[in-house]
């Protein structure tokens, strides 16, 4: 079957029940998207499709055709995406990093709608996303930076 | 020795820089010293200073430096090279960043736990960054012609003061590389004023930009050609094995590609995977599909009876009769006796599963009677005996190369999941073999934190103060990983804040009763501190409202004057490894945390109705660490927690940003861990599965202020303290002493998870 991922077409010899998660990683290689829990509630594998966050574990390949994919790889082409990995980065967010890729991508299709959003926004964004290092504060820094909005000591 | 694999790919990237030195030719030129006892003298393999295994410079000036400690947040992978890059006068831009294989014989100690990297390290990477800076200044002399002592190394060049030459780094590498690694007396190491990078906090993440873009490699990113996808169905008890399989359903399935079965682990076998059956595929997709088709029969084995309920009650009665005294001072039972006030108190600390996002996962492959394994491992060298022990191959035909961890708090010290991917791969005819744990198997088959109960009575008298203090602490040991199981504390346990009890306390009496392990026990960050410091803290509150105290004063006075506490008097011989000398516990430091988070967070100020403050302060890790929790209580019992103010004095910090966030991150698990962190354990079988079940703190129940108040200290000379893990001890405790003040509910059972809400279990109130 064929998938548009970040902008480019995409042959893909999987059976269709396969989750994009899998399909991403085991498949075509782009092991940025990451696996946590498999069943849509650590938002470690986070993607965006037509725009909105969604759960690759959980999303069968059968159900994405003709729609348009992207992943952390991709996302640094979007101005929300490139504005969120250069606040990640600016801020030191990451701990140990594994579930920072989801992180982003649920703040860029958060940000894609409200470009500047307020905490119980974020909140509301956010809360499908675990980090186990625990780095919520900064993350909360990092996407009002990239809203520019300014943020207190954290 | 480095195989030749790695050093393959080490010269191929060192190549590709355009040039190639001070790569190590000449083994074992810096040695630790002999008769090792303490700090990193006291680990196996000890530490390494040699600038050949851990420098290598371009000729276009490229430094890279090799990191011998697994990066798992605590910043280590910024931390050990920013000291090297220091000394050696390096311009930072200019460093590239390796991670080392296993090998312990060539960088010293690699367990990358108990808060030790650092502190064990800095003075050997210091020197080591020194020593090679001093040799690119002899190159830069001998080719002047002119004294060594006219030379000095300043921002990636070498200048000639007199007349004023220079010459880059790349330029006298290749003449560096030939002069001998001097003589470690003769190392000259920088005065703190000079320091460029160290304390300064202005060097970002070495990952961060590649974590950021999705190009950052964990375990179980890790690719080969040819690679095939493993999951493995374990023996749900522990001990327990297969006694009959059908997995003809499962083999039928498109891209299933073998079916094995893994033997049966004793108890006691250390990190011996688990008794199960794999499933290899083209996919990990295909892999987990045909592992739910297999019908398999487990042979549960004496565990199957292990069930929390019945096992908190078995520990109750342990913590209420007298068990093997740790430590006695003066006469408890006398003083007790003649206490005007007596308060006594259960605690219970249930399980706890590390739950690291990247669950436990490794790829390995077998060519040629070589192996080659790619893991998120805490612990290299161990990872590397290990594996080479399962397949019969010597040691330096085992390459273990250290991806980045997704986590680890403890898990991924414990290598089960890299041999099972290296069985595996065996199985396969050495076909490079990928194993992935789910969640489900990581809740299920964790090595898990310990599970007690905290038994404390103390005696105050009329002026209350306390002049009698008993603690039973009853809790299966990590031993019983080890062998026989001690049914003990070992004295790495007991050390952790219950022997070493910075109290001034008259009568004193620490026991620990016998309870046997019926599940794996493994460390989990700051490990038996997490009781102890539970069952102390929220004991002292209960005391200070008993005797009508402030907490704080009351804790302050219990802690008593500022004054140096050899461990060993406390009998803790322990002391985290580290020397009573150079270690003590410093009564003054604790205090100064706790009287910095109380300022801080306003302790005292006047709350709102259902609102209050709680305080814990804890020495761990050789560190001090104080907390205040703020917590707010809705009539539904909803709690949220407005702020949190944590108070942390390590000594001199090498990384401030990096010391920050693993508080900040620390205060978020000790509250994840405790309002929901729990494992329950019926029939044998942990009965939790994924994340609905085992809830991890969110961004919406987090504190919206986390507040780090680090004590300043430019006094180098003072030993370094651990920072991973001392963080967490005084979260939970805080937490119920903030909701006791909100609620005068008095939490002693963790996690609080329903303990608020109305109709929820009967609390006390006083």
């Amino acid at each position: 079957m064929d998938l548009s991922i970040n902008g480019q077409s995409v042959q893909v010899n999987a059976s269709s029940d396969t989750p994009l998660l899998w399909v991403l990683r085991d498949h075509l290689g782009m092991t940025g998207t990451k696996f946590g829990c498999g069943m849509a509630l650590c938002g470690a594998c986070t993607v965006l499709v037509n725009g909105e966050a969604v759960r690759s574990c959980v999303t069968p390949v059968s159900s994405l055709a003709g729609k348009q994919i992207t992943t952390i790889e991709g996302v640094g082409a979007t101005q929300p995406g490139k504005a969120l990995q250069e606040a990640w980065v600016a801020v030191n967010v990451p701990q140990c990093g594994y579930c920072q890729a989801g992180q982003i991508m649920s703040a860029a299709a958060l940000l894609a709608t409200k470009p500047h959003p307020s905490d119980p926004d974020i909140d509301a964004a956010m809360a499908g996303n675990i980090c186990r290092c625990g780095t919520y504060p900064r993350i909360r820094a990092a996407i009002k930076r990239a809203a520019g909005q300014t943020e207190g000591a954290a | 020795m480095i195989d030749n694999t790695t050093r393959r790919e080490f010269l191929a990237q060192l190549g590709a820089l355009g040039g190639l030195v001070l790569v190590a030719s000449v083994p074992g030129v810096v040695k630790a010293e002999d008769a090792a006892k303490y700090g990193a003298d006291g680990m196996p393999h000890g530490w390494k200073d040699d600038p050949l295994a851990f420098v290598a410079i371009g000729t276009d000036g490229t430094v890279t430096i090799l990191v011998h400690r697994s990066e798992m947040g605590q910043g280590v992978r910024t931390g050990m090279p920013l000291i090297v890059a220091d000394e050696l006068e390096a311009d930072w831009s200019k460093v590239r960043v390796s991670q080392a294989p296993a090998d312990e014989e060539k960088y010293g100690n690699q367990d990358t736990d108990g808060s030790r990297s650092t502190r064990h390290f800095f003075e050997p990477m210091r020197r080591c960054g020194a020593a090679a800076r001093t040799m690119l200044e002899q190159a830069a002399a001998q080719t002047w012609g002119v004294p060594v002592g006219q030379v000095h190394a300043v921002n990636h060049e070498v200048i000639h003061q007199p007349s004023g030459r220079k010459l880059g780094y790349g330029a006298l590498a290749q003449r560096a590389a030939k002069l001998p690694v001097p003589p470690r007396a003769s190392v000259r190491l920088k005065s703190p004023e000079q320091f460029r990078y160290i304390g300064k906090g202005q060097t970002g993440l070495v990952d961060g930009w590649d974590i950021a873009t999705g190009k950052a490699q964990y375990g179980i990113d890790a690719r080969a050609e040819g690679m095939v996808f493993a999951v493995i169905a374990r023996s749900p008890v522990l001990g327990g094995k297969v006694a009959r399989l059908d997995s003809a359903e499962a083999e039928k399935m498109p891209g299933v590609l073998k079916v094995v079965q893994l033997q049966a682990a004793a108890q006691g076998a250390t990190f011996q995977p688990l008794a199960g059956v794999a499933v290899i595929a083209s996919d990990t997709w295909v892999a987990i599909k045909a592992r739910n088709a297999l019908q398999i029969q487990w042979d549960d084995g004496a565990n199957k009876t292990y069930d929390s309920p019945a096992y908190r009650a078995e520990l109750e009665q342990a913590a209420r009769k007298p068990g093997k005294v740790l430590r006695s001072t003066g006469d408890f039972d006398g003083a007790l006796a003649k206490a005007s006030r007596k308060v006594e108190a259960e605690y219970y600390l249930p399980h706890i599963a590390h739950a690291t996002m990247e669950p436990p996962a490794a790829m390995a492959r077998i060519d040629k009677g070589r192996c080659e394994v790619w893991a998120p491992t805490q612990a290299p060298q161990v990872t590397r005996t290990d594996i080479a022990k399962y397949l019969g191959l010597p040691e330096a035909n085992v390459t273990v190369h250290v991806t980045l961890l997704g986590g680890g708090f403890g898990r991924k010290s414990k290598p089960d999941f890299a041999i099972e991917a290296a069985l595996l791969s065996r199985e396969m005819g050495g076909k490079p073999v990928k194993v992935v744990w789910t969640r489900e198997d990581d809740l299920h088959h964790d090595f898990y934190h310990t599970v007690s109960v905290e038994h404390l009575q103390a005696g105050l008298n009329e002026q209350g103060k306390v002049t009698a203090w008993l603690h039973r602490s009853a809790a299966p040991s990590i031993g019983s990983i080890f062998g026989p199981d001690p049914k003990h504390e070992l004295p790495f346990e007991v050390g952790m804040g219950l022997v070493n009890l910075p109290f001034d306390i008259p009568n004193l009496r620490i026991e620990n009763p016998e309870a046997a392990a019926h599940t794996r026990i493994g460390w989990f960050r700051s490990v038996s501190n997490i009781p102890h410091a539970f069952a102390v803290q929220s004991f002292v509150a209960e005391l200070a409202a008993a005797a009508g105290r402030d907490h704080r004063d009351f804790l302050l006075e219990l802690i008593g004057s500022p004054r140096l506490i050899d461990p060993t008097s406390q009998g803790d011989g322990w002391n985290h490894g580290e020397s009573p000398k150079l270690y003590p516990v410093d009564t003054g430091r604790l205090r100064r945390v706790l009287e910095t988070a109380t300022r801080e967070a306003k302790w005292g100020r006047k709350m709102p109705q259902g609102s209050g403050l709680g305080l814990a302060a804890h020495y761990s890790f050789v560190s001090y660490t104080a907390t205040v929790v703020e917590v707010a209580v809705d009539s539904t019992g909803a709690l949220t927690i407005p702020r949190v103010d944590i108070a942390f004095d390590c000594g001199p910090q090498v990384n401030p940003d990096r010391v920050r966030s693993q508080l900040e991150g620390a205060v978020v698990m000790g509250l994840s861990l405790a309002l929901t962190g729990e494992i329950t354990f019926r029939r044998g079988r942990a009965e939790q599965d994924n994340f609905h079940m085992y809830q991890v703190m969110r961004m919406d129940a987090a504190p919206r202020e986390i507040h780090v108040h680090t004590l300043p200290s430019n006094d180098w000379s003072m030993p370094l303290g651990g920072v991973g893990e001392p963080g967490v001890p005084p979260v939970a405790p805080a937490l119920a002493n903030a909701i006791f003040a909100a609620t005068g509910k008095r939490i002693r059972q963790l996690p609080v998870k329903d303990q608020l809400e109305p109709g929820g279990p009967e609390l006390n109130a006083s």
